[in-house]
């Protein structure tokens, strides 16, 4: 069984299996060990991004030039996406992406609720398959499935990454 | 000629002396009026027309540049495109990927809107945002000499450039390329070699 702190290494493993050569990012507390995993492999391209959008325009150029790629983001990201998102669909670019949820179990912070809560619909309504993991142990299961509909089927996909499996965000110290 | 696009290029002569001679360079136009220019220019496979995705023209031409390294890649978008994308000026500029090439076609107006004034006309300099941004080689084209030089250095560059042609704002007729973006992908792709 997957402890909490290795879930990260179990993404990090699903995008070296699937050849992914280029992860866009908007720097995120749950996704920094994933991101480290990245800036430290000298096979993939880190992109830091300025806003989660330009990382889907990334994917689509990284597919033209014959490489795969991946968007890690939070789910506030997945807003300012949602008209990029037209370029991966009008095109069937494959798209994925693994999102840290905010504004769900335990949140703190009441302004991470209203994109946070509807992620999911938002997302599905962009047609991308949505899977999401709640404990560790269900995140190479849900990150492999999604590798294989964006990869396989050419179409988008998120992996939803439960606040549980991130834990509280420390507010004060 | 009128007062504005006096000591302008004309958009169109602008492009197709871009591509006339392109050897193996991989053009990527932004939305609207560079997507019609680089039509009008002569179709090619190794043209991915952006139809849409407002502001993702550079964005979609670092993910291409990035695959492939051996190769030249030049984004031609208008002022209004890349205002819309001008983090990604940022998000490109500490990358540095030395193929790359972002060309702003700059009118000062949003031409496919109804020619109502952009932010560059009120000001904003976007050859001086690129070099903020990390860009070492930000040309100013403004006239037949400078263009003819930068079609040359399109063919070896050899770090990343930004490029500002003044263009006049005008609004040629529209010639519009294919829109199936399956297709544009796969044909572009193939042309690569790469499996469609």
């Amino acid at each position: 069984m997957s402890t909490a702190i290795e879930w990260p290494d179990r993404l990090f493993a699903a995008l070296q299996r699937a050849d992914v050569r280029q992860v866009g990012y908007v720097p995120d507390a749950g996704h920094s060990r994933l991101i480290e995993r990245c800036r430290a492999d000298a096979d993939i391209r880190d992109v830091a991004l300025t806003t989660e959008e330009e990382g889907v325009a990334l994917a689509a150029g990284a597919w033209l030039g014959g490489q795969r790629a991946a968007l890690l983001m939070q789910s506030s990201g997945v807003g300012n996406c949602i008209n990029m998102f037209s370029l991966a669909r009008t095109c069937r670019f494959p798209l994925l992406m693994f999102i840290t949820m905010r504004g769900e179990w335990e949140e703190f912070n009441p302004w991470q609720v209203p994109m946070g809560s509807i992620v999911d619909p938002v997302l599905k309504l962009c047609e991308a398959e949505v899977y999401r993991a709640r404990k560790p142990d269900e995140v190479e299961g849900a990150a492999e499935r999604a590798v294989q509909t964006v990869f396989g089927d050419e179409r988008i996909a998120a992996v939803l990454l439960s606040q549980e499996l991130i834990g509280k965000k420390v507010w004060t110290k | 000629m009128d007062p504005v696009s006096e000591g302008r290029l004309e958009r169109r002569a602008a492009m197709a002396a871009l591509v006339k001679d392109r050897g193996d360079l991989l053009v990527v136009p932004g939305l609207g009026s560079t997507t019609w220019d680089l039509a009008a220019a002569g179709d090619d496979d190794r043209n991915f027309y952006l139809w849409g995705a407002m502001g993702g023209a550079a964005m979609v031409g670092l993910g291409l540049a990035l695959a492939q390294p051996g190769r030249r890649v030049a984004v031609v978008t208008g002022d209004g495109e890349m205002l819309m994308g001008l983090g990604s000026l940022a998000t490109i500029g500490i990358q540095r990927p030395a193929n790359l090439a972002i060309i702003v076609f700059d009118n000062g107006v949003y031409g496919e809107t109804g020619m109502q004034p952009s932010h560059t006309q009120g000001g904003v300099d976007l050859a001086s945002i690129a070099a903020g941004c990390g860009f070492r080689t930000c040309l100013d084209v403004r006239d037949e000499t400078a263009l003819t030089d930068l079609a040359g250095r399109l063919k070896t560059f050899s770090e990343m450039l930004f490029v500002r042609v003044q263009i006049a704002p005008e609004e040629p007729p529209r010639v519009l390329p294919l829109r199936d973006g399956i297709e544009l992908k796969n044909r572009f792709r193939a042309a690569l070699g790469l499996k469609a």
